[in-house]
């Protein structure tokens, strides 16, 4: 066995979807963090999404009330709204109760974690497989060697993603909502003083946040793996606040480390697969290991926004 | 001396008013799962009343109420110095496992030195140098693994939160690899079976506890085990070296205000490794105990939860929920064993799964940290209290 049989077109495809969950959730959480909110959450905000997302397509599909595709705009407005409702919470309980962040999000994950159980014991019982986002074909494109297979043979929700980082980027960079973001996070007080209303923001930001981490776990219900079962994120959702970390709060570089992981994560199923002569413990755990190694080089040039996890207090 | 007596007095009655947000929290937890447990179609009433019989209503299930609380006891313990200090554990599960897996293997080791296998089936006593040792390797694993977290947070900036959850994977990966090698019941190999080790013989074994009440004694016939004990008597332990000793004084100073403790001349990099590495001791007991105590062997089912029950995560709650202070963990960790517990009879008798409790442990620390900002004024004085404390 060579290294084209680990290098195949076929983990570089992989390595591009599974990526899409993280980036969905990263960039969210990027949002956030500029703004000075550490939302921990993340993961049971995505379990939610992931359920309720599975649930209105799978209840859709299996009522025959809506055409497939229906169905499907249908689960992701509902993961949307779901993850936005959540993302409200968390903001509410770290902007206007100022709660310590890092501990009241493992509050929203636990209570994401158990819903989501409770729920899909409740209304669905065993894992269930709905018809999720199907395939792409492009003409022409999907037809090349080798580049069809790796970028043009995805479903739709991969290529929302990969299109949402310059979204991102010049949202945060180029526009006025970007400037009052990175104010917020950086100096609360001084943009308080320019007339920017620091919840307001704070509020927006968490809650689009919330929104894609919920598109994030439809991504996974009802796009990659198209089922739902207990505790389907596995904690993907605190890699993308690492990777959120690793990325120094830059867009581009949030979605690079989404990459650079899930291509790790692919390598390892590859490896499996071939059945190399790795005990496949050592893979599964290589991406933790590699994000534990990234965010040691990373913290050290890093600068976060100065008001990371910090609430504002109005000087009075 | 007066002055003394009386700024300790008041840190007191400030510590007893501490738990006023607990006491909302539990309020508002119940609510929301009354209401979710309508939606569920179920009687909230009768849901309630099933957990409390199922949690408290026999000598046997206290005793599975109090065991499944004795794991969450130590975390939270562990917790509450680490969060005292400043730091966000979040690796307990693995600071569990790992104490689990380095506590197992000396128990091995040792049992089978000093026991001749002929010997190891027949009933004899426990053997105070194994178990100790055990103990001692548990502790000692599960803090590296604490410390090693807190080691990246001092000197490389990575942020705690972060790294102890990939060390969490990183134990899970770990523990299941060992289970299904070295440490594998050499009678299982090839058998594909469950990942476990052998099983403890008699003396590495943490001995049952039964209280001199009745006849037969109470928990006689129960699964009830020492290391309830042990766990209380580091509570108490620690609530005096956190409040009594110049360094749980530091460790709490650096948690309440990094920069002052350093002008104040204290090493908070040191402080930091030190309150990880007494969390991580503890979470390693957690795990240790749960294979001398009530297992005997450490299996898993290769499930992150599959060995520690979350009792990682439980124990954050257990903390928060005692306040922050060891000795508030004891009713704490007894009030979510009971929980756990309960909920196992609530899902036999009602059918709602017991995953409810996952989710309402979740809203509790969410509600806890939220009603902070409604005694803000009151930790304002604590903080006052104690720099009277150290003067």
């Amino acid at each position: 066995m060579g290294l084209d049989d680990i290098f195949t077109a076929s983990v570089f495809a992989s390595a591009i979807r599974l990526a899409t969950p993280y980036i969905f959730a990263a960039l969210g959480e990027t949002f956030a963090q500029r703004s000075g909110v550490l939302n921990l959450g993340v993961d049971g905000i995505m379990l939610m999404g992931a359920f309720t997302g599975f649930y209105a397509v799978f209840s859709a599909q299996q009522a025959g009330a809506m055409s497939e595709p229906v169905s499907l705009v249908f689960g992701v407005l509902v993961a949307l709204i779901i993850g936005a409702l959540m993302g409200l919470a968390m903001a509410f309980v770290s902007v206007t109760l100022k709660a310590k962040q890092g501990i009241s999000g493992i509050g929203v994950y636990l209570f994401g974690l158990g819903l989501s159980e409770l729920l899909f014991q409740q209304w669905v019982g065993t894992p269930k497989s709905v018809s999720g986002f199907p395939r792409l074909n492009f003409p022409v494109l999907t037809d090349l060697p080798v580049l069809g297979e790796i970028l043009f043979h995805h479903n739709l929700l991969v290529y929302v993603a990969f299109a949402l980082v310059p979204i991102s980027a010049y949202v945060l960079n180029n526009t006025t909502f970007g400037l009052m973001i990175r104010a917020v996070g950086q100096n609360p007080e001084a943009a308080d003083a320019m007339g920017v209303n620091v919840t307001r923001v704070r509020y927006a930001t968490t809650t689009i946040g919330g929104m894609l981490a919920g598109l994030a776990g439809a991504s996974l219900s009802i796009a990659l793996i198209n089922l739902f079962q207990q505790n389907l994120t596995a904690g993907q959702g605190f890699i993308a606040v690492a990777l959120v970390y690793f990325g120094g709060w830059r867009p581009w570089a949030v979605a690079a480390g989404a990459l650079l992981f899930s291509f790790v994560n692919a390598l390892q199923l590859q490896i499996k697969v071939i059945g190399a002569d790795i005990p496949s413990e050592f893979a599964v755990m290589a991406p933790y290991v590699i994000t534990i190694i990234a965010l040691v080089f990373a913290a050290k040039r890093q600068e976060q926004p100065t008001a990371l996890t910090r609430p504002y207090e109005r000087g009075e | 001396m007066n002055k003394v007596s009386q700024s300790a007095l008041a840190a007191r009655l400030n510590r007893l008013i501490d738990f006023s947000p607990v006491i909302i929290a539990l309020a508002l937890a119940m609510l929301v799962s009354s209401i979710l447990l309508i939606a569920l179609d179920a009687d909230p009433l009768a849901a309630f009343s099933a957990m409390l019989e199922g949690s408290v209503g026999s000598e046997n299930a206290t005793a599975e109420t109090l065991v499944k609380a004795t794991p969450i006891l130590f975390v939270g313990i562990g917790i509450t110095i680490a969060f005292r200090g400043g730091m966000i554990n979040i690796g307990g599960e693995g600071q569990m496992i790992a104490g689990a897996l380095a506590g197992v293997t000396v128990a091995l080791v040792l049992g089978e030195a000093r026991v001749p296998a002929d010997m190891a089936k027949t009933p004899g006593a426990f053997d105070l140098i194994i178990v100790t040792l055990s103990l001692l390797g548990g502790f000692l694993a599960g803090a590296l693994y604490g410390g090693l977290a807190g080691f990246l947070k001092a000197y490389f900036n990575v942020n705690e939160i972060l790294s102890t959850i990939m060390l969490n994977q990183i134990a899970v990966q770990m523990m299941n690899f060992l289970l299904n090698g070295i440490l594998l019941d050499p009678s299982e190999a090839g058998f594909n079976n469950i990942p476990k080790t052998a099983r403890l013989v008699t003396a590495a074994q943490l001995p049952r506890l039964s209280l001199p009440l009745g006849d037969p004694w109470l928990f006689a016939r129960t699964r009830l085990h020492w290391g309830l004990i042990i766990a209380i008597v580091l509570a108490v332990l620690i609530y005096i070296f956190l409040w009594r000793t110049s360094l749980g004084y530091r460790i709490r100073a650096v948690g309440e205000n990094e920069r002052a403790s350093s002008f104040a001349g204290i090493n908070v990099k040191r402080q930091m490794m030190f309150s990880m590495f007494l969390a991580g001791g503890f979470a390693g007991l957690a795990g240790v105990v749960q294979v001398l105590g009530l297992q005997y062997r450490l299996q898993t089912d290769g499930s992150p939860a599959g060995f520690t029950g979350s009792a990682g995560f439980n124990g954050i709650v257990a903390a928060l929920f005692g306040g922050l202070n060891p000795i508030g963990a004891i009713p704490a960790s007894a009030f979510f064993g009971g929980l756990l517990v309960g909920a196992q009879k609530m899902q036999r008798e009602l059918g709602v799964p017991a995953s409810l409790i996952t989710a309402v442990n979740g809203l509790v620390v969410v509600f806890v940290v939220s009603s902070e900002i409604f005694i803000q004024q009151r930790s304002k004085r604590r903080v006052s209290v104690s720099e009277e404390e150290d003067g």
